[in-house]
C-alpha cells in the first residue's frame, strides 16, 4: 500500500552557537530535559502522529546520533515496511559531496523518497524542542489543497528577525516570505516544518539543484522561489511550546522551564509520550541528608547533597555537603563533597572534585568567544575532571576532556576559557 | 566452555504475599521502584550468558506475560533460542493446570528435548539477588555432581522465617547428605536458594521417572527422595539473597534497598538488572518537597514529605502529605495532608485528602490495586 506521508528529519547541523556542547556531537544529539536528546522530540512526534517512515539526514559528527537512533526501537520505528533510516552523505560514481544546504540534503536523497513513493513528505528539523501532531497539519494541508504547508508560530516581534518571516491572510494563505529580514513585517515565523506534495518537492528541488546562484536552503531559496512561481503555500499556525534551543542561553532556559511547578512544556502527558532509549539503571535514591526541590531527577542518580532548581540526568552522583543550584548536570557525572555549583552546565561523565565552586563572582566578557559565551552560565564539557578546591567564575568555558593537569591556577576568573590544544576548533 | 539453558519456575497459587499476589503470580510482584520480582532471576541468566530461557507459568500469569512480552528488554527476542513462555495446556503429556513444578517441566519436555544445551539452570522467579551462575557451573563440573544446589548461610535472616526455606546438610566436601523442605525446627541456617544446575538429559529422565510414579514436586519428590542415590552438591553463595516468602520479607527486602551497599551489589557489581521500560519523564520535585532516604522512580511528582520509602513510577505525592516507611506502587496518588506510615499501596491506589493509614514494621498495612481510600 502506498504510504500517505513520510518524514525527513534534518539532523546534520552542528549548532555552532552551543559551543563545546556540540564540539563532539551534532546538535540533535545534545542531551535535554533530564533524560532525552533533542531529536527525541521530532522522532516521538512522528510516531505519535502516525508517521512510521522516517529518514534522518546526518552529516556533522553523527556517531552519537546514529548510536542513539539505532534501528529505532525506542520509538517503535523498527518496522518491516518503513521505519527509521539514517541517510548520510555518500560518494557517487563520479564524485562525492557533502550536503551543501537543507534543500540539497533532501535532493541528494530523492532516491529514498522515490522508493517510498508517498503522497506527501514532511520535512522537519531535528534540533527543535516541541510536541506537535503532524497529522493535524496534514489535514490542514489537504483541506486547503496546498502545494506546500509551512508550520508557523507567533514570536515577539523583536525576535522575528532571527527566523523566516511569513505574511499570510487570516485563513493562512501565504503571500509573502522573507528569511531573516532586518525589519520583519510580521511576527508569524516559520518553524522549519514543511509538508510538500511529492511532485512539488521533486520539481522544486531539481530546479534548485540546477540553480547555481542558490544556497540550496529551504528557507532562503526554495520557499521564496515557490511563492514567486505562484504555488499554493499555506501557513499552519501552531500555538504550543516550541524552542530552537540554538544558543547556550536558550538551551539553558528551556531546560529550566521544565522545573517550574506547572511547566508550559508538559512531559508527563501519557497521550503524547516522548521516547528515548532508557538507561538500564535502578530508580534514583535520595540520601538521609539529601534535599531536592524545584528540580527534575532521572533514574540511577544518588543524591546525598542538596539540589535546587536543577535538571539532573541519569546516573549522576551528588555527594554529601555538595550543593547544586540552577544547574544542568548530564549523565553519569559526579559532584564530590563540599562543592557548590551555581548556574553551570556540566557534560556527561565529568567529575567535579571536592570543594569546587562554580558560578562565582560577577559577569565578565568571555575571552575566547563572546558571541557564543555571552551569559552568566558557565559551561563544563564531557569527560572532564575538575581538580579539588578550584574556584570557577561565571561565563567560563571548560573544554571536554580537560584533566586536572590542564588547570593553570586554582582560581578561574569569570569569562575565562580553558580549552584543549585545538582550542580554535569550537 | 559449557552450554547452559535456563528454566524459571514461577510458582503456583499461594497467598503468601496477601493482596499483592492475589491478582498476579508472585514472580510478577512489583519490587524496588521499577522492577518485578522475576527481573532478577531473568537478568541473572542473561548476565551469565544464558540465551535459551523457558518460563512455565501457572497462577494468574497475565501480568507476567504482559511484563515479559517478546523478551526484548532482556535481549531475548532472538531468531535462535530466546524466551519461551510456557503456559499450561491440554496435550498428550499435560492435563491442563500444572500440578507442581516438576509437572510444569514435565509438561514441557518438548522444549527440553529440542534444546541442545548440555546443562539446565533452574531458578525461582520470586527471589531478589544478583548472581553470576558461571562459577556455580564450574563447581558443578569440578565436583562431577548430578545436581548442584545453590545454598546460603542465612545469618542475616530472621530465624522465624527459616522454616519457609529448604534446609541442607552437607559433608565437608559440600556433598548434600540431607535436605528438609520447610522444616518446623531447622537444624542449621544453610538454606537452599532453589537454584539448581543439572544435565539436561538427566533432568529429562528424572522428570519422566517421577511423572510415571505420579509425583509432581521437584524438591519433595525428586531431590529429597534421591539424596543418597544421586550426587547432590551444594554451592555456597555469599551474596545478598532474599526470597519473597511472605509480606514481612517482601517489606524487608524493599527497605534494604535503602542501604547503598545492597543497592550496589544488586544493581551494579555483578551485572545490570533489566526490566520492561515505561518511558516516563524524570521525577519532578516541587518547592514543598522534602525527601529523605528514599527511592524514587521516573514519572513521580512530589510536593510532600517522603521518608524511608520506595516510590514506584508515576506516583504523585501532593502537598502536605507525609509518607514514612512505605512502599507505593505505580501510578498511585496520595492527596493533600494524607499520612501513610508502614503501608504498602498496590498499583493505582488513591489515598484521598487527609486520610491517615498506619501499619506496623512487622505487619505493614496493604491496600489492594485500584482501591480508593
Amino acid at each position: 500500500m502506498r504510504k500517505e506521508i513520510i518524514a525527513l528529519i534534518l539532523a546534520g547541523g552542528q549548532g555552532s552557537r552551543l559551543g563545546i556542547l556540540t564540539k563532539l556531537t551534532a546538535k540533535p544529539a545534545v542531551m535535554y530535559g533530564g533524560k532525552y536528546r533533542i531529536i527525541d522530540f521530532s522522532l516521538s512526534n512522528c510516531i505519535n502522529s502516525g508517521i512510521d517512515t522516517v529518514g534522518v539526514l546526518t552529516q556533522y559528527r553523527p556517531l552519537q546520533l546514529t548510536h542513539h537512533i539505532g534501528i529505532g526501537k525506542p520509538w517503535d520505528l523498527d518496522r518491516l515496511n518503513g521505519g527509521v533510516t539514517i541517510l548520510s552523505p555518500f560518494t557517487k560514481q563520479l564524485k562525492g559531496e557533502w550536503y551543501s544546504g537543507t534543500a540539497d540534503a533532501v535532493y541528494q536523497n530523492m532516491h529514498y523518497i522515490e522508493e517510498q513513493n508517498p503522497k506527501y513528505v514532511i520535512i522537519l528539523s531535528g534540533d527543535h524542542v516541541y510536541k506537535m501532531n503532524y497529522s493535524m497539519m496534514l489535514d490542514f494541508h489537504k483541506k486547503n489543497n496546498a502545494d506546500v504547508t509551512i508550520s508557523a508560530i507567533q514570536v515577539p516581534i523583536e525576535e522575528a528577525h532571527r527566523y523566516g518571516v511569513i505574511l499570510a491572510t487570516d485563513e493562512g494563505k501565504i503571500y509573502g516570505f522573507e528569511e531573516k529580514p532586518k525589519e520583519p513585517k510580521s511576527n508569524l515565523v516559520s518553524m522549519g516544518v514543511y509538508i510538500f506534495n511529492l511532485n512539488v518537492l521533486k520539481e522544486s528541488l531539481i530546479e534548485d539543484h540546477h540553480d547555481n546562484n542558490s544556497g540550496h536552503d529551504f528557507g532562503k531559496n526554495v520557499i521564496p522561489k515557490l511563492l514567486k512561481t505562484g504555488k499554493r503555500l499555506w501557513a499552519y499556525t501552531f500555538s504550543g511550546y516550541w524552542r530552537d534551543v540554538g544558543t547556550i542561553q536558550s538551551y539553558y532556559e528551556s531546560n529550566m522551564d521544565l522545573v517550574t511547578r506547572v511547566p508550559e512544556f508538559n512531559l508527563f502527558d501519557p497521550n503524547w509520550r516522548i521516547y528515548t532509549p532508557n538507561p538500564v539503571k535502578p530508580a534514583h535514591y535520595i540520601g538521609p541528608k539529601g534535599y531536592v526541590i524545584r528540580s527534575i531527577v532521572a533514574e540511577g542518580c544518588m543524591i546525598y547533597g542538596t539540589v535546587i532548581n536543577s535538571v539532573i540526568f541519569p546516573g549522576v552522583t551528588i555527594e554529601e555537603n555538595a550543593c547544586v543550584e540552577n544547574c544542568i548536570i548530564m549523565s553519569n557525572s559526579t559532584v564530590k563533597q563540599g562543592s557548590y555549583l551555581n548556574c553551570t552546565i556540566i557534560g556527561e561523565k565529568t567529575v567535579i572534585g571536592t570543594g569546587v565552586k562554580t558560578g562565582i563572582g560577577e559577569y565578565a566578557e568571555n575571552i575566547f568567544n563572546s558571541k557564543i559565551y555571552n551569559s552568566k552560565i558557565t559551561v563544563i564539557g564531557s569527560d572532564a575532571v575538575i581538580p579539588d578546591n578550584v574556584t570557577i567564575g561565571c561565563n567560563v568555558v571548560i573544554d571536554n576532556q580537560i584533566m586536572p593537569g590542564d588547570f593553570p591556577f586554582t582560581y578561574i576568573p569569570s569569562g575565562y576559557a580553558l580549552l584543549k590544544g585545538d582550542g580554535g576548533h569550537v | 566452555m559449557y552450554s547452559m539453558m535456563g528454566i524459571i519456575l514461577t510458582g503456583g497459587k499461594n497467598n503468601r504475599l496477601k493482596e499483592l499476589s492475589a491478582g498476579r503470580s508472585i514472580s510478577a510482584v512489583p519490587f524496588g521502584g521499577k522492577y518485578r520480582a522475576i527481573d532478577f532471576a531473568l537478568s541473572n541468566m542473561i548476565n551469565s550468558g544464558i540465551r535459551n530461557v523457558g518460563i512455565p507459568t501457572q497462577y494468574n500469569f497475565h501480568s507476567l506475560i504482559d511484563h515479559l512480552g517478546s523478551g526484548k528488554e532482556w535481549d531475548l527476542d532472538r531468531k535462535n533460542d530466546g524466551l519461551f513462555i510456557l503456559p499450561p495446556c491440554l496435550s498428550e503429556y499435560g492435563t491442563g493446570w500444572y500440578r507442581g513444578n516438576a509437572d510444569a517441566m514435565y509438561s514441557n519436555l518438548t522444549f527440553l528435548n529440542r534444546s541442545n544445551e548440555e546443562f539446565v539452570l533452574i531458578n525461582q522467579g520470586y527471589a531478589i539477588y544478583n548472581m553470576n551462575y558461571t562459577d556455580m557451573l564450574k563447581h558443578h563440573v569440578d565436583k562431577d555432581a548430578d545436581i548442584t544446589i545453590a545454598c546460603r548461610h542465612m545469618t542475616d535472616f530472621p530465624k522465624e522465617y527459616l522454616c519457609a526455606l529448604g534446609i541442607v546438610e552437607t559433608d565437608t566436601d559440600m556433598r548434600i547428605t540431607d535436605m528438609q523442605e520447610k522444616p518446623l525446627n531447622p537444624k542449621s541456617d544453610f538454606a537452599s536458594m532453589g537454584v539448581y544446575i543439572i544435565k539436561r538429559k538427566l533432568l529429562i529422565s528424572l522428570l519422566e521417572e517421577s511423572a510415571a510414579h505420579g509425583y509432581y514436586e521437584f524438591v519433595r519428590d525428586i531431590i529429597i527422595k534421591k539424596v543418597n542415590e544421586l550426587r547432590l552438591y551444594a554451592y555456597e553463595f555469599k551474596g545478598y539473597w532474599r526470597p519473597l516468602c511472605n509480606i514481612q520479607l517482601y517489606y524487608m527486602a524493599n527497605m534494604e534497598l535503602l542501604n547503598p551497599e545492597i543497592r550496589y551489589e544488586l544493581f551494579e557489581k555483578n551485572g545490570k538488572i533489566f526490566t520492561k521500560v515505561k518511558d516516563e519523564p524524570p521525577a519532578k520535585y516541587n518547592d514543598e518537597a522534602v525527601v529523605k532516604n528514599s527511592i524514587v522512580a521516573d514519572g513521580c511528582i512530589i510536593e510532600g514529605h517522603v521518608e524511608n520509602s520506595i516510590l514506584f513510577r508515576g506516583v504523585k505525592i501532593k502537598r502536605g502529605a507525609v509518607i514514612k516507611d512505605s512502599i507505593i506502587m505505580q501510578d498511585s496518588v496520595v492527596c493533600e495532608n494524607a499520612l501513610l506510615d508502614c503501608c504498602i499501596l498496590d498499583k493505582s491506589v488513591i489515598i484521598t485528602a487527609g486520610k491517615q493509614l498506619k501499619g506496623d514494621k512487622n505487619w505493614p498495612l496493604i491496600v489492594g490495586k485500584n482501591v480508593v481510600v
